[in-house]
């Protein structure tokens, strides 16, 4: 399953011979129903060997990184520098230089219905028939099909009516399309699969973090001269389809919407030891704006400036569109100054400054930040081939286009049916597509049907269909409409031949088709619409039919990159600006959103109510985003949130309403003159609450999310700017770890006995057996070394363990070194712990200890928040049979049972 | 039944929707894989299955419960109510659901059966909700899509009907 990359990559999609990441699929059970084939994974034992890995993207670049794919040689899968104008001469001549570096976080779209799949083999045919909630894009189509081997037509996939979300995340269902195809094979009957949860979050798919250096080459107006990018892109264990895409989608806009000319950009991608990466809303503009705009407001910090007057002054002119980039997009349209003064306009900025001055006259941390972004839409399938050189790309052919399809239908009693090649997630394809259609011909909304399933088999569709790049209101309804205005001028010329007037005269109304300015020249629509159905005989010259229409659509505008790799990577570019007042709590480190406002420009707006149902959506995707969700590893590769009570959701109690505003500059290269919109506020959003951080905070460099803990890292310590010889220091090694998930701690226990009755006890393996609590057994290997089974509940997962102790250090009957590991289905953990016995008063002996352990696998996933008390809690078990057991029943009393535990 | 073997299946009986339905349970068995895969009352969803994201909720004698933390023996002469149970029949929204639609309260309607049992409960509970209350009973929910504004908004709207037309078909409960 490797995309456009050339690089030498094994690329299965479940482990073969070696695991690279927590979450890879190890094994598949088919069992008849889910409990049971639960219960069979649980008897599945494996042997790990641990090897070395990394999860950090600059340390998979040292040259001592281990290396995830041997074949490959190294981490670093793709290298590219690109050069647009004269960079060098520009910052050479430059008052300033500005740079900021970044480290932006994996984060994931988690919808709320996770990845389902039904497969089914037929082998006389040697095909698969696979129901997936696939979103395309279909180009994937044609990398499953080789994956099972077969050619594309034997791969009949099949897409519901409706999916519980997706934004992106559910392209990433293809390789588990594959291994159930396949399991249908094996098993010789249907498979289903219904993920949860937990695989979700760790393996379904993740948007890549990625380390960035960004500096600008500025005047002392603040009007930036050139921009130098360096980007490393992690792309987790495998470089999986359509990867690097992540990276080059925003390729024609690394400019934003800022006038700059001269343009430098090094393109790294990395792997790492965590999830493969792919679609997830914004798909690549969080981490391109949140450099970009943080760059912004330095700026205007470093410079002493506005930096709403540093934005104003970059923007591309209103008279410039459309506007061909330095990296080659071509924007559409827009007039950017202008939405920025609508945006400001009304009090909005001034009542923005007005609270900012109140709160911070009273001491308050209030701050306020903007953020301007284009947002692209309808994607270039070539865009991807930008990650090759000129070169290669001859070689392997040209790449472009963004094709969209859409039938219209007429059945026998003239009712009318639209099918697009696209998969509807929830952004209402029928409400709009039932309205546009209906506009056609003088219907009620209500008289279309929208058929939204689709099925490679039989429906038409390409390689570029499929719901994702915000194509759906710029292309797929644009082509709707194209194929709905075909049919529509075919019965224009069937009534006009029956009304005996010139077809330019028929017009559509209220279910009727009618001679214009002569109403007695009445037709019912239905009546016209079957004519084909009924008396093919009576069509006029010219017409063919008027049952089916299928229009296909490829905007002329989008080419292939050119030798000098600039790429048109996007059809619609459309333009939003934000701004945020925030308040931060310097007690708690909760930062408070005061107000947001968000002013889109998405070309002609065709469903006011839908548009902003996408703006608000994406608003909250970014809220988690900027303050809650990270898809956190530990170093040693261990993932550490897989639930939603890890990974963090916003609820509506987080999420404050917005207000959100409006400019229309139509696209000229969309037929409905309409632009995506549903993504824009996942890559504005972020950035402009981090500029409002910044803001109230005077700090130069944050990364996301903005925990509290996080906020109050740089609350404790305002960073200075940081010197010039220190800013190579990649910014991922930033304060705040999350993740590290080393348990910690130490207590004290009382047991009535003597020490050196206590000490025998920890040496002889039945009494051990006794003791520890859940344990099967133990079994002695040599005086000091023992192995058992236990099993342990932590949270939610209960599960059986193999454990190993060692005694070491042994200052007898005083103290010893205990060091131990466990290894089960569930995780592993691995530490150590000092036991000291002391006499103490009475017969008593005082048991110290402190310990130091860390967990990985499943367990450290879903059990992350309760470890610590889990570990007390097993402790306490532990001492308290302990002390049971030394103690004859008659001296026990409750002060000897009584533990006490102190944790750190 | 106070004692349960792990190993047999159990006949559960109990009301859905104003129906009496039963079914074989092992006691393992979840209620809402009970509910989705035992009765085909697929209305319920399905999102974490560890409590959080509320897809699952349903009413257990008319107070909001997780299915997915309840087990199906545990309904066992209850009287459960899911969302396929809120309209006064098949074909018809009940003044919430309805409102729902009207305000573009569901996107991709994932979460929205679980968001519209819990504040039905809520509703009767309280006809008087102010937003701030309301913004709490969706928070214990997840949606993905919407921001949660047009669920609020739908919500306020619905309470303001229900309170000036009490006739209205959202009283139904059984
Ligand atoms: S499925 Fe029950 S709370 Fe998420
Ligand atoms: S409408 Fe999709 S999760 Fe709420």
């Amino acid at each position: 399953m490797v995309a456009g990359l050339k690089v030498a990559v094994e690329n299965w999609p479940m482990a073969v011979e070696r695991v690279r990441y927590v979450g890879e699929p190890v094994a598949i059970v088919v069992a008849q129903d889910r409990y049971l084939a639960e219960d069979a994974l649980d008897a599945i034992e494996i042997d790990y060997a641990p090897l070395a890995c990394v999860v950090d993207p600059i340390a998979s670049l040292a040259s001592d990184a281990p290396v995830l794919h041997e074949n490959a040689g190294a981490n670093l899968v793709s290298d590219r520098r690109f050069r647009y104008g004269d960079p060098e001469a520009a910052f050479g001549a430059a008052a300033h230089s500005v740079e900021v570096s970044i480290a932006y976080p994996r984060n994931t779209g988690a919808p709320m219905e996770t990845f389902g799949v039904v497969a089914e083999y037929e082998p006389h045919e040697d095909a698969y028939e696979i129901l997936a909630n696939f979103q395309g894009p279909f180009s994937i189509h044609a990398v499953m099909a080789r994956c099972l081997k077969v050619s594309g037509n034997r791969l009949r996939l099949r897409m519901p009516p409706e999916s519980g979300g997706s934004f992106g995340v559910k392209q990433g269902v293809a390789p588990y399309a594959v291994m159930i195809g396949v399991a249908a094979r094996v098993a010789g009957a249907p498979v289903k699969w219904i993920e949860d949860r937990l695989e979700h979050l760790s393996a379904a798919v993740a948007a890549t973090n990625r380390v960035t250096t960004l500096k600008a080459a500025v005047t002392k107006e603040g009007r930036i001269t050139a921009l130098d990018w360096d980007q490393v892109e992690d792309c987790g264990a495998y470089p999986r389809a359509p990867e690097p895409a992540t990276l080059y989608r925003m390729h024609g806009n690394m400019t934003g919407a800022y006038d700059i000319r001269n343009l430098a950009i090094r393109n790294r991608v990395v792997l790492t030891n965590k999830a493969p990466t792919g679609l997830v809303r914004g798909f690549g503009g969080p981490q391109v704006y949140y450099a970009l705009e943080r760059l912004m407001q330095r700026i205007a910090v470093e410079l002493e400036l506005d930096p709403l007057a540093v934005i104003r002054a970059n923007l591309i002119q209103g008279g410039a569109f459309p506007y061909r980039t330095a990296s080659g997009a071509f924007y559409d349209s827009g007039d950017y100054a202008k939405a920025v003064d609508v945006a400001v306009a009304d009090g909005r900025l001034a009542s923005l400054e007005r609270r900012r001055d109140e709160a911070r006259a009273a001491g308050r941390r209030y701050g306020i930040g903007f953020a301007a972004a284009v947002e692209p839409s309808v994607s270039n399938m070539g865009y991807i081939t930008t990650v090759l050189t000129a070169e290669e790309r001859k070689k392997a052919g040209p790449k472009n286009g963004a094709q969209a399809t859409a039938t219209v239908s007429l059945d026998p009693v003239g009712s009318v049916s639209v099918h697009v090649a696209s998969v509807p997630q929830g952004q209402g394809h029928r409400t709009v597509l039932a309205q546009v259609v209906a506009d056609v011909f003088g219907l009620s909304p209500a008289a279309i049907k929208v058929v939204a399933d689709l099925d490679t088999g039989k429906d038409a569709w390409s390689i570029a269909s499929g719901n994702y790049s915000s194509r759906f209101a710029a292309a797929v309804a644009g082509t709707a409409h194209l194929a709905a205005t075909r049919l529509r001028d075919k019965l224009a010329a069937i009534a006009a031949s029956q009304l005996d007037v010139s077809p330019g005269q028929i017009g559509f109304a209220g279910g009727a088709i009618f001679a214009t300015g002569n109403r007695a020249k009445t037709l019912p629509f239905g009546r016209v619409a079957a004519l084909s159905h009924w008396s093919p005989a009576l069509l006029p010259d010219g017409v063919d039919q008027t049952i089916r229409e299928t229009a296909f659509w490829a905007p002329p505008q989008l080419a292939a990159p050119t030798e000098s790799d600039e790429v048109n990577s996007s059809l619609c570019h459309g333009f939003i600006f934000d701004m945020a007042g925030v308040e931060v709590d310097v007690e708690t480190g909760k930062v408070r959103i005061d107000r947001y406002v968000t002013m889109h420009d998405c070309g002609r707006v065709l469903h006011p109510a839908m548009v902003d149902g996408q703006i608000r959506g994406g608003f909250a995707q970014a809220l988690g985003a900027s303050f809650y969700e990270e898809l956190a590893y530990a170093d040693d590769g261990a993932f550490l949130t897989g639930t939603f009570a890890d990974y963090l959701l916003p609820t509506s109690t987080e999420t404050p309403d917005i207000e959100i505003l409006h400019i229309e500059t139509p696209s000229p290269f969309t037929p409905l003159g309409a632009k995506g919109v549903g993504e824009g506020n996942c890559m504005s959003t972020p950035v402009c609450l981090a500029n409002a951080v910044a803001d109230a905070l005077g700090v130069a460099e944050l990364n996301l999310p903005l925990t509290p803990a996080r906020i109050a890292a740089l609350i404790a310590s305002p960073e200075p700017a940081l010197p010039a010889a220190n800013r190579d220091r990649p910014a991922s090694l930033g304060t705040v770890k999350p993740g590290d998930r080393t348990l910690r701690g130490e207590g004290m226990a009382m047991v009535a006995a003597t020490p050196e009755a206590i000490w025998s006890m920890l040496l002889d393996a039945d009494q051990l057996a006794s003791i520890i609590p859940g344990c099967h057994g133990v079994k002695k290997l040599s005086e000091t070394h023992f192995k058992t089974d236990v099993t342990l509940g932590v949270g939610p997962v209960k599960g059986r363990y193999k454990a190993e102790i060692k005694l070491s250090d042994l200052d007898p009957p005083k103290a010893a070194t205990l060091s131990g590991s466990v290894s089960g289905a569930l995780g592993t953990g691995g530490g150590s712990g000092r036991v000291k016995l002391a006499p103490g008063e009475g017969g008593v002996t005082v048991i110290s200890y402190t310990y130091e352990a860390a967990v990985g696998g499943k367990v450290a996933a879903i059990g992350g928040r309760l470890l610590d008390g889990a570990a007390k809690a097993i402790i306490g078990q532990f001492f308290a049979a302990l002390a049971r057991k030394a103690a004859p029943e008659s001296k026990r009393t409750g002060f000897f049972a009584r533990l006490f535990g102190r944790q750190t | 039944m106070s004692h349960l073997s792990a190993a047999t299946r159990h006949r559960v009986a109990f009301t859905l929707n104003g129906r009496p339905v039963s079914l074989e349970a092992e006691p393992r068995l979840l209620a809402s894989d009970a509910l989705r895969h035992g009765l085909g009352a697929t209305g319920t969803h399905v999102g974490c299955e560890h409590g959080v994201c509320g897809a699952c909720t349903i009413q257990i004698d008319g107070v909001p419960a997780r299915a997915c933390l309840t087990l199906a023996v545990q309904l066992e002469g209850r009287k459960v109510r899911t969302v396929e149970g809120l309209g006064p029949a098949a074909d018809r929204l009940s003044v919430l659901q309805a409102s729902f639609r009207r305000h573009h309260a569901l996107q991709c309607g994932f979460c929205t059966a679980g968001i519209l049992v819990s504040l039905d409960a809520f509703l009767h509970e309280q006809p008087h909700p102010s937003e701030e209350e309301l913004r709490i009973v969706v928070g214990g929910h997840l949606c993905r899509c919407t921001g949660y504004t047009p669920i609020i908004r739908a919500t306020l709207e619905a309470a303001e009907q229900l309170r000036s037309d009490p006739s209205l078909p959202d009283s139904s409960h059984v």
